[in-house]
């Protein structure tokens, strides 16, 4: 029964990183940028619910509200006066732009609140769970976390086929000269995608912040597990991310049970494998 | 009678370093449809690319009704009544064929072309409507392609080698179906391989060689040999 626990914790813990990859996966697959201050973004909106929270009193699940839409709008203002400069048949511009942004944000946040870390409180909702099985608790703040995560999934997937903006993303990412034609501005595509990815990190933020202690300088680490729950799960596939992430999760529950010291190790092991046997992931988008 | 649609004045276009257009000047009047011809790589499919607004690094002057739209991008001068099929028809594959004409239909201007219009026209598209786009067969994308640059609703078309690619009979299809096509007083520019089909269906010629015009006028002032000397350069 301690497995049937382990891997249950390990399921939900995936959802967090399912939320960390969304984004990477979504902006990838709509300008094929890799935006190497993804993590920091996500750590940032923590700090931002944080600073919400101290502001309002809100709960930080609530600050969502407005966390939300001010990182939507962040993420706009980026694309379209910052990162769209640096798109074009070079590849090396955007990532070494996003890799200082990533500097100046780790920076900027620790001058800003120093290396202490913190913490969002959320309430009894952190702590109390209800029994599955015997032995089997589930916490509701991990479930919320999953359901939100598999809610967000979802909610992408819906927008990218079955919305306007989702044609136009994918129109834009086939061939952005002859969406010219039919009035699609890639530029404004790109900012939309970009609000839409910072949505996300926000909700990632939010429940990274209250389910433990953050510090300016863990971007980098929350890349890593988003970047590995995206290649597990195959570039371009938003289910196959949750997938991903999923299956970091229970590795990484599954090495810490081990030995308290693998659990990071057995995540990184595990994508090496999936990378050696399946290097297009497990769920590739289907080409046309 | 006939007010002018389209006039292009000493267009010269490059790219890169490599001038492509040296001084194209013509006019197209409203309800006209226009043959361009010319060998492989004489300019036609460039000179389409300034008119829509694809080519930024060009020269000259491009009017469209009475605005001059030389400077203007591409997604601005479609939302003016300019509609583009591109050469190679360009589907996007990763949308169905519907919403490849859906998005055609993007800049929301209004006419008498919409889903249902394009799918009488076509009707296979209709029943195709849910299939991937390069799923269809050459003449079925092709359809797409054309109901594509319908949708937007344009005063004129510019249709870039329709038949590229695609086998006799199914160009045959195509071209029967050009007068419903470019009815309702729709102004077209046609770019065609086969010299006899294109100036069949239409008013005006133009022959480019090497990017400059070579001969134009009314295919009947011309003689067979007068027309394929311009083409060739002989
Ligand atoms: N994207 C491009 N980059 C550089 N040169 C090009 C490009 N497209 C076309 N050309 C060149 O411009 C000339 C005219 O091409 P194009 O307009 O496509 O000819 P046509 O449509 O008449 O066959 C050709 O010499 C061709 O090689
Ligand atoms: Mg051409």
């Amino acid at each position: 029964m301690i497995w049937v626990n382990i891997i249950i914790q390990g399921i939900l813990v995936g959802g967090l990183y399912a939320l960390f990859a969304a984004g990477l996966s979504l902006i990838f697959g709509v300008m094929r940028l890799v935006n190497i201050a993804h993590g920091d973004f996500i750590v940032a909106a923590a700090f931002l619910a944080w600073v919400v929270v101290q502001a309002t009193g809100l709960n930080p699940l609530f600050s969502l509200i407005v966390v939300v839409p001010l990182a939507m709008a962040f993420g706009y203002a980026l694309q379209k006066w910052i990162l769209n400069r640096t798109l074009g048949k070079d590849i090396l511009p955007p990532l070494l732009v996003t890799f200082g942004l990533s500097i100046i944000l780790q920076n900027g946040l620790l001058a800003v609140f120093t290396a202490d870390s913190r913490k969002l409180n959320a309430g009894v909702v952190e702590t109390a769970s209800f029994p599955l099985l015997p032995d089997v608790a589930i916490g509701y703040l991990p479930l919320l976390q999953f359901i939100v995560a598999v809610a967000v999934i979802w909610g992408l997937q819906y927008l990218f086929y079955n919305t306007a903006l989702g044609r136009a993303f994918r129109a834009t990412s086939d061939d952005s000269e002859t969406a010219l034609l039919m009035g699609l501005d890639q530029r404004k595509v790109y900012a939309w995608a970009m609000a839409l990815c910072m949505g996300v990190v926000a909700i990632a933020g939010v429940f990274l912040g209250v389910r433990s202690n953050f510090d300016p300088f863990m971007g980098p680490g929350r890349l890593i597990f988003g970047f590995e729950a995206v290649i597990i799960g195959g570039l371009g596939n938003l289910w196959g991310t949750l997938i991903g992430g999923v299956i970091l999760g229970v590795s990484q529950a599954i090495g810490a049970q081990i030995n308290p010291g693998w659990q990071v190790l057995a995540g990184h092991l595990v994508f090496l494998l999936v990378l050696a046997i399946r290097p297009k992931g497990l769920f590739p988008r289907i080409e046309g | 009678m006939s007010e002018v649609l389209l006039s292009v004045e000493n267009l010269e276009a490059w790219y890169g370093d490599a001038k492509v257009l040296h001084g194209l000047s013509f006019q197209l009047k409203q309800g006209e449809v226009l043959a361009l011809i010319g060998s492989n790589g004489a300019g036609k499919s460039t000179l389409l690319k300034c008119i829509c607004g694809l080519l930024q690094k060009k020269t000259g002057r491009v009017s469209f009704k009475n605005e001059v739209i030389t400077s203007f991008v591409a997604n601005d001068i479609v939302a003016k009544g300019i509609a583009l099929v591109p050469e190679g028809r360009k589907l996007f594959p990763s949308l169905s064929v519907e919403e490849n004409l859906i998005l055609g239909g993007n800049v929301g201007r209004k006419g008498p072309w919409s889903l249902s219009a394009i799918y009488n026209l076509f009707p296979i598209l209709k029943e195709k409507r849910n299939a991937p786009s390069t799923s269809l067969s050459g003449g079925q994308q092709q359809m797409v392609a054309i109901g594509r640059g319908l949708m937007s609703n344009p005063d004129l078309i510019l249709l870039d080698e329709l038949s590229l690619g695609l086998a006799p009979i199914v160009i045959k299809d195509i071209y029967d179906m050009l007068p419903k096509i470019i009815g309702n007083g729709l102004t077209a520019i046609l770019v065609e391989q086969d010299v006899t089909r294109a100036l069949a269906s239409s008013q005006q010629f133009l022959c480019i060689q090497e990017g400059r015009i070579s001969l134009g006028g009314a295919p009947k002032a011309f003689t067979k040999d007068q027309i394929s000397a311009a083409y060739f350069g002989m």
